[in-house]
């Protein structure tokens, strides 16, 4: 996270490093300190207009944009694939105004920016994971007042979020939630862990990676810190679950990642591939080195 | 495989080549210019500053042409290039009783002090199509006559509140917030609440105060006074401690006069809201007035009726840049929510029948 100042053998170019201006990373990086000392908790912050629109991840590349080093190597990855469009849109945004090294390979990342995933290949200390958000606050869908829900997490009074919860077992038999599924933070917080699937919910607890995250309509930033528990809201009787497939990826046979389902004719036939191409790229790699 | 979504950076250019040609169109037609844009659409212009609240008329007329006429989308070209800017400070408070009228309309008076003056208004146009317009040509200018000295013209309003009858707006002192540097907390003061109204999107600002029309929390408006021109713009820049003018711009003001408080008949007031935006923008100006009004009815122990009246309803959500790009957001990839939500329903459906037979 070496803040870098503008100038240098950088190109002529009418933006600042990253494009955000330095003053405005200051405030970012302040509002990050706050939200790793206090785990799981919404700082607001100055959240500043950026040239993509809201919604497509403005929060998460002003949080991006505020730890950027020369020497980072980013990786951003939307529904997992380094190659769908507003992934691809958003690494050329940072390769263009930071000239920062870009890759694909989860584990050369030192800054992976996400939208809705976790990458399968576990994350190792060092490593900052950068959510984009668009709904910051977990009891949004129960209360729709910002003064209220902040009282509520003020009083850790999250008792209507289990009657949520117990409601969707009484009517479906099941925790009617399968994204964006909540957590308590460090015994404390109720976070959103953004809309990843909750099949990546265990990922965050206690990984040796720091996750940011930046909600920029919502002009909101929280953390969880490295080695921090996080767990699922469930019941003893209703114990968390994720989600499991009965079949495996088409290309590299994995029975134990996020599975994307394709129609591939007419007829509604199904296969199943990795949702992350990198883990699905790395694995078919080294079954065909095998092969040889 | 899948290419719909994968399409990746070729895809990307390609999108951005169509866009150009589409926006240029027939090559042979003559390109627009921007000085054309800014001479013949002023108005886009002024909504495109008033919302980008960026003052820049060449700016927001280039934003409009990159934007092939979607001022929701050169609103946030306009933003998205003034969040770059440097802030040097404030200026002064804006002097509208100095302002150079070009129109100045008053509802509540038949005649008053400076006069009523219609201006260049679409009012009293009957709304015919002008077939002349096909064709270009001479236009018939007005007879002009240079004005006099510009005179000072005294705000409606102040008279009502010189005779004790309008509630007088009192300064705190506080210094003022900048919504756009400052996340807004709920509730949220005065200041920041006509910053986000004048930021705010015309059309939810012209439903919200039309709604207030309609009993969804009515404040019984009057337009007291609306007057459009010129305004000088004061600084004062801290190395010279004295204020210097900066320039002229053009804004439309809106003062209503709504319904009245008070503990007792004798001290019943009438109450305002007020609108102010950039250019010739008086839509825009009076639905920022009536919701300005409709939101003051914690400060005036109104009971709250309607959506008009909720602060954190109207605040959150009059913002077009990012109501249009939360929504516009739903076209990006959800296909692993989507996966999530496909599993889950299966599993319930599977058990359902069980379930039943019971």
């Amino acid at each position: 996270m070496n803040a870098s100042t503008a100038s240098g053998a950088r190109e002529a170019s009418a933006y600042n490093f990253a494009y955000l201006d330095e003053q405005t990373k200051r405030m970012i990086r302040r509002g990050l300190l706050k939200a790793v000392a206090i785990p799981g908790y919404q700082v607001p912050f100055g959240g500043r207009e950026m040239p993509l629109p809201y919604g497509w991840g403005t929060g998460g590349m002003q949080v991006t944009a505020a730890i950027l080093g020369r020497d980072d190597v980013l990786k951003v990855i939307d529904q997992g694939a380094d190659d769908t469009t507003n992934a691809v849109s958003i690494r050329r945004f940072f390769a263009r105004t930071a000239g920062v090294a870009t890759t694909e390979r989860t584990r050369d990342a030192s800054v992976i920016q996400t939208r809705h995933r976790i990458p399968e290949t576990p994350l190792v200390a060092g490593q900052i994971m950068v959510y984009q958000v668009p709904i910051p606050e977990p009891l949004r869908f129960i209360e729709p007042s910002e003064s209220e829900t902040r009282t509520m997490h003020a009083l850790e009074d999250y008792g209507v979020m289990h009657v949520k919860l117990y409601e969707d077992i009484a009517t479906f038999g099941h925790i009617a939630t399968a994204y964006a599924y909540p957590v308590t933070v460090d015994k404390r917080y109720v976070m959103d862990p953004s809309p990843i699937p909750k099949f990546d919910n265990p990922k965050l607890d206690m990984s040796p990676a720091l996750m940011l995250f930046g909600a920029g309509r919502e002009k909101s930033l929280y953390a969880v810190p490295p080695f921090t528990q996080v767990v699922s809201l469930d019941f003893e009787d209703h114990p968390f679950a994720v989600q499991q497939w009965d079949e495996c990826c088409a290309f590299c046979g994995s029975s134990e990642s996020f599975l994307d389902e394709l129609i591939v004719d007419d007829a509604g036939s199904k296969r199943y591939v990795c949702s992350d191409t990198d883990y699905c790229r790395q694995r078919t790699e080294r079954l065909e080195e095998n092969q040889q | 495989m899948y290419v719909a979504v994968k399409g990746g950076e070729r895809a990307i250019d390609n999108a951005h080549q169509l866009l150009a040609s589409r926006r240029r169109g027939d090559t042979a037609v003559a390109e627009l210019g921007v000085e054309q844009i800014r001479q013949q659409l002023p108005l886009a212009v002024a909504r495109v500053m008033s919302e980008g609240s960026l003052y820049d008329e060449e700016l927001a007329a280039l934003a409009i042409k990159q934007a092939a006429g979607d001022l929701m989308e050169a609103i946030f070209l306009l933003r998205a290039y003034r969040t770059t800017l440097p802030r040097f400070g404030a200026s002064e408070p804006l002097d509208t009783t100095q302002m150079q009228l070009e129109r100045r309309i008053s509802a509540t008076f038949k005649d008053l002090p400076g006069g009523q003056l219609l201006g260049p208004t679409f009012d009293y146009t009957h709304r015919l199509l002008d077939f002349t317009l096909l064709a270009e040509g001479e236009y018939p200018a007005p007879e002009t006559t240079l004005a006099d000295e510009p005179k000072p013209c005294p705000r409606v309003l102040d008279f009502l509140a010189g005779e004790g009858l309008m509630v007088r707006e009192q300064d705190d002192g506080a210094p003022v917030p900048d919504i756009t540097r400052e996340p807004l907390a709920f509730p949220a003061n005065r200041a920041e609440r006509l910053q986000a109204l004048a930021r705010g999107d015309e059309g939810f600002l012209l439903a919200l105060g039309y709604s207030t029309q309609r009993g969804y929390g009515r404040n019984h408006p009057f337009a007291g006074e609306i007057r459009i021109g010129d305004v000088e713009v004061w600084m004062t820049p801290a190395e010279l401690g004295f204020a210097v003018p900066l320039g002229d711009i053009e804004i439309t003001e809106c003062e209503m006069v709504n319904q009245f408080v008070g503990e007792s008949a004798e001290q019943a007031q009438f109450t305002r809201g007020y609108g102010l935006a950039f250019g010739y923008a008086e839509r825009k100006a009076m639905g920022m007035a009536l919701v300005d009004r409709a939101l003051r009815a914690g400060e005036y122990g109104e009971e709250v009726q309607g959506p008009a009246q909720e602060e954190e309803f109207v605040l959150m959500h009059c913002d077009n840049v990012e109501a249009a790009g939360f929504v516009s957001h739903l076209k990006l990839p959800h296909y692993v929510d989507f996966q999530a939500e496909l599993e889950l329903i299966r599993k319930l459906r599977r058990q359902a029948p069980a379930e039943e037979n019971r």
